[in-house]
């Protein structure tokens, strides 16, 4: 192969050194990687393809299918999969279920999300004022829970819900009704990711220049002042990330709702949308349907995603 | 600042640690307990009646000691699928961070538009494709789905653009060597930094994934131990005879982890994702 990329090298190549100065950055190794850049990426297209594309597109078909029970003579017969057109999606839209375990999930993270944006900017705005001491701590404090798988994480808040063995009042506040439910699986989400989120929006701080922060305390600002007059908006792009971030994680709520619903009755097994997905597919062996599920849940994200990283874009745009 | 306020930050930082701490010291204490000891002695005083080491006992003896079994496999996907997933992204990244060839600004865009995809929600649509083609309940069915990651190959793609000079890649051809050499012996050391925290996030993602081994597998010799943990709590769950089990699993699961996490920590280098994504 290193024959085969070094003979067009030439580096004396009047094209590649006139494009090389106002070329696009890599365009000068253009001519050079010969065979070598596509057996660097084909691992890659090729996993892609077999575990992205592949399912997405299987996904897709199955959700237009359904099965049809054989006529046969004696009634038996093999069930056939014949086209059904949107029966699956209309199925799935108009069951009311479907928009309850959509609603819970926007409940869940219209608490979740705004807790962890604040938190995480609130501990990464803590670590970065002059004042603040054993910041070495709660760093590492804080960033612990990212450790804890989310099953895990949900097994241990689950023994500190649960009234027998609570040590946070479990016996007098009802952690696992149905109102209760919303806020325990969502502290059990943000208690996971608020370190993380921290981590990244204080590298985002102290990547900062410094000179500003000491011009506006030479013009007598406090640190309170300099900290949300100056440093939050600088800080604005990363935390709409974070925020964007928290509301993809919320449309895949699964983990913790799914390992506290033995110990929580309120939680039923298509209690957020892709618990749904699951339940459609594995227990009640429809896999039309749970395709179909999967799908709408698919496209609500990319949406979501699209919309939240508009309003982040031009927050950005308006500082 | 005045001496009323000047603590406000520290006091912040403290609530935010024993928030995130005291969870994880309860299981600690609850595992030094008996099963009756868990219902009855405070919450946050530790028992020393030698509960720890029969919890822990009865934890890795249970069911012929499956559960080491699946400490054994969580280790197995994490390692295996992090290495492999990152070797993959980090020779995708820098093909597609320092060569132009064709289709790659299209397969670049391709991957930014895969990384709105989350994963997770291909877990059912993975598991019915693999059960077509009868490869569900075995190591690869968990493993090959984790291998690629977009998101991986961005960061990888950002990072090579940025710490991989051109220059070098001119003067390391002009001395003779061949492009293949020079992306394993230039390429490939500078994006170390990068590698390392891609790796680092591979594995605890891997090692937290719970949906796609619940959907790929039902052979409990082959759980992880997020998914073994669960069936435990599932079987548990009524009794509250078995809780102080699970609790000992709870633990184990989460102290190793939790040390080469921390210990790793000058390691990651985050700045990499608040830097590289731009919104």
């Amino acid at each position: 192969m290193s024959s085969r990329a070094d003979e067009p090298a030439a580096g004396s190549h009047p094209a590649a050194a006139r494009s090389a100065p106002h070329g696009v950055r890599g365009a000068r190794n253009g001519r050079h990687g010969g065979l070598l850049p596509a057996a660097l990426v084909s691992p890659a297209i090729i996993l892609l393809l077999l575990f992205t594309v592949a399912p997405a597109i299987y996904a897709v078909f199955l959700s237009f299918r359904r099965l049809q029970v054989g006529r046969g003579l004696l009634g038996g017969g093999k069930p056939t999969e014949v086209w059904t057109g949107f029966s699956n999606y209309t199925a799935a839209l108009t069951d009311g279920e479907f928009w309850a375990s959509l609603g819970r999930m926007l409940l869940i993270g219209a608490f979740g999300v705004p807790m962890t944006v604040v938190l995480a900017t609130v501990f990464a705005l803590c670590l970065d004022a002059k004042r603040a001491r054993l910041t070495g701590f709660a760093r590492l404090a804080i960033f612990l829970p990212y450790a804890v798988p989310g099953v895990v994480a949900s097994l241990l808040w689950g023994f500190l819900y649960l009234p027998a063995t609570s040590p946070i009042g479990g016996g007098t506040f009802d952690y696992f009704g149905s109102r209760g439910i919303f806020f325990s699986v969502a502290n059990v989400a943000v208690w996971g990711v608020v370190g993380f989120n921290m981590v990244i929006l204080y590298t985002t701080v102290r990547s900062l220049p410094r000179e500003l922060f000491e011009a506006a305390e030479l013009d007598g600002a406090s640190e309170f002042q300099i900290a949300v007059r100056v440093k939050l908006p600088l800080m604005a792009p990363a935390v709409a990330m974070v925020a964007l971030f928290s509301v993809i994680g919320a449309l895949q709520l699964f983990n913790e709702p799914t390992t506290l619903k033995p110990l929580a009755n309120a939680i039923s097994s298509t209690w957020v949308p892709l618990m749904r997905a699951y339940t459609d597919a594995f227990v009640d062996n429809s896999i039309y349907e749970g395709a179909a599920t999967s799908f709408l849940l698919i496209v609500m994200t990319v949406a979501a995603t699209v919309v939240v990283s508009a309003i982040g874009r031009r927050i950005g745009r308006a500082r | 600042m005045t001496q009323r306020t000047r603590w406000v930050p520290t006091l912040i930082l403290l609530i935010g640690a024993l928030y995130c701490v005291l969870p994880v010291l309860w299981i600690v204490i609850a595992a030094t307990k008996t099963n009756d000891e868990l219902f009855s002695t405070a919450p946050f005083v530790p028992a020393f009646n030698g509960g720890f080491f029969t919890n822990l006992d009865a934890l890795f003896s249970y069911n012929d000691g499956i559960f080491g079994r699946w400490v054994l496999n969580s280790v197995i996907y994490a390692v295996g699928g992090g290495v492999l997933s990152t070797a993959i992204a980090g020779a995708a990244g820098y093909a597609l961070g320092k060569y132009r060839f064709t289709g790659s600004i299209m397969l670049f865009r391709a991957i930014v538009a895969a990384v709105l995809l989350p994963q997770i929600l291909l877990a059912v649509p993975q598991f019915l494709l693999l059960a077509k083609a009868g490869m569900t309940n075995n190591y690869a069915a968990v493993l090959l789905p984790q291998l690629v990651s977009p998101f991986a190959i961005y960061l990888c793609k950002i990072y090579s653009e940025a710490s991989v000079p051109d220059e070098i890649m001119e003067a390391a051809r002009i001395d003779g060597g061949s492009e293949w050499r020079i992306f394993r012996s230039v390429g490939a050391p500078l994006m170390l930094p990068a590698l390392v925290t891609v790796f680092l996030l591979q594995f605890i993602g891997i090692w937290n994934n719970f949906l796609l081994p619940f959907v790929m597998i039902n052979d409990d010799q082959l759980f992880p131990l997020t998914l073994g943990l669960y069936g435990l709590m599932i079987i548990t769950g009524g009794q509250a005879a078995q809780y102080s089990i699970v609790i000992a699993g709870v633990l184990v699961s989460i102290v190793p982890l939790a040390i080469l996490f921390l210990s790793l920590q000058r390691y990651w280098k985050l700045d990499l994702i608040s830097g590289g994504v731009k919104l």
